[in-house]
């Protein structure tokens, strides 16, 4: 069983207050931008599986508010080194949301070495995180949010999806300078 | 394999830059985060005395990449950082440095060791392969970097700082010759 990345996104968003910064990676952030346009959403994370990276920024220079990593695995895969610099980092205000769908997606859909094998989950555990959890299954996962989405990080919650509704892919939005000062707007803006 | 130099057999003698000079100054850049992969011409004079000041917040990095990004990403709030490191991690840190510092325009400084470097020698002339080709490599992709080798080349090291963040552009400090403890 798996879920449908839109929904997975949908039942996330009640959950995500104003005040959060959300740093989410290829399609899942299209998707996320399309469901859930807001200032303190990050885009500009580069490429080559930086996002963690720049969640564990976030969260250490902003210790009052909470930083959620919409990930994907393939990313992941690229920078697996940072499970343990952010668990070793000390933050409590980081939660890493990886939307696991086994293929390099919007390269082609190849998939990822050890695509039925990789243990998402143990990973982000072995790593040092506080917590780690998966589901494939959407009404579990939407059950279990209230249970862990306010509880201190580093928290890991791995979901098994498939691509839902084909959101757009705007590159030169999340690659432009408007998408930063947006960004950088937000931080201005009174609480 | 690490390239070593071959030709410090009767260099001549040297002066090294203090590492508390250089500290200070990146206290007076007002930076008090540091992340950091160790890097052995920086670890006594800089690493190890930054992981002992209750001033610094030192976070350990597993590679360097990560530092690319989480300093640019504090820096949204004006949180200042350097990124400490090695040439071999600058060389692998590269694409990260192309996209998130040149192509998205993000203040990311950065502290690199040159390891192997004949401390009497300018970089561009080693003997050491990783170590020559690091300026030319910085010119290239129109990096803005600068040396600190010699007592006194700390001094630069604030109004580079304040460069940086103000153009919102990297700057490499290029550290040529193992900083003294003291």
């Amino acid at each position: 069983m798996t879920i449908p990345r839109d929904q997975a996104l949908t039942a996330l968003a009640p959950h995500v207050r104003d005040e959060d910064i959300v740093v989410a990676v290829y399609q899942t952030n299209f998707d996320w931008m399309a469901l859930n346009s807001r200032p303190l959403n990050y885009v500009a994370v580069g490429a080559m599986g930086q996002a963690s990276s720049h969640g564990l920024g976030l969260a250490l220079a902003n210790p009052d508010r909470r930083v959620f990593v919409f990930d994907g695995d393939g990313s992941l895969l690229m920078n697996l080194g940072s499970l343990v610099t952010i668990a070793g980092s000390g933050v409590t205000n980081l939660h890493h949301l990886l939307f696991a769908n086994r293929t390099y997606e919007v390269n082609g859909a190849h998939p990822l070495p050890a695509a039925d094998k990789v243990d998402f989950e143990g990973f982000a555990r072995a790593a040092g995180y506080r917590e780690s959890r998966s589901f494939s299954d959407l009404e579990t996962f939407r059950a279990a949010l209230p249970g862990f989405i306010d509880t201190p990080g580093p928290q890991m919650t791995v979901l098994e999806i498939v691509p839902g509704a084909p959101y757009p892919r705007d590159y030169a939005y999340i690659h432009g300078a408007e998408a930063r000062q947006r960004f950088r707007d937000a931080f201005k803006a009174p609480r | 394999m690490v390239a070593t130099s071959n030709s410090t057999v009767d260099a001549p003698s040297v002066p090294h830059p203090s590492g508390a000079a250089i500290l200070a100054a990146i206290k007076a850049a007002g930076v008090r985060e540091v992340v950091a992969v160790p890097d052995i011409v920086t670890s006594d004079g800089l690493l190890w005395p930054i992981s002992h000041d209750p001033d610094f917040r030192l976070t350990r990095l597993c590679k360097e990449d990560e530092g690319v990004s989480i300093c640019a990403a504090m820096s949204f709030n004006g949180t200042r950082a350097v990124l400490m490191m090695q040439q071999t991690g600058l060389m692998d840190s590269l694409n990260a440095i192309r996209a998130i510092g040149m192509d998205y325009e993000m203040p990311v400084v950065m502290l690199v060791g040159l390891q192997g470097k004949e401390p009497h020698l300018p970089p561009e002339q080693s003997s050491v392969y990783g170590v020559r080709i690091v300026q030319p490599v910085l010119r290239a992709m129109e990096i803005s970097h600068s040396l600190i080798e010699a007592p006194g080349d700390e001094a630069h090291i604030p109004e580079a700082v304040d460069r940086a963040y103000a153009l919102s552009r990297p700057h490499i400090f290029l550290v040529g010759r193992a900083p003294e403890a003291s």
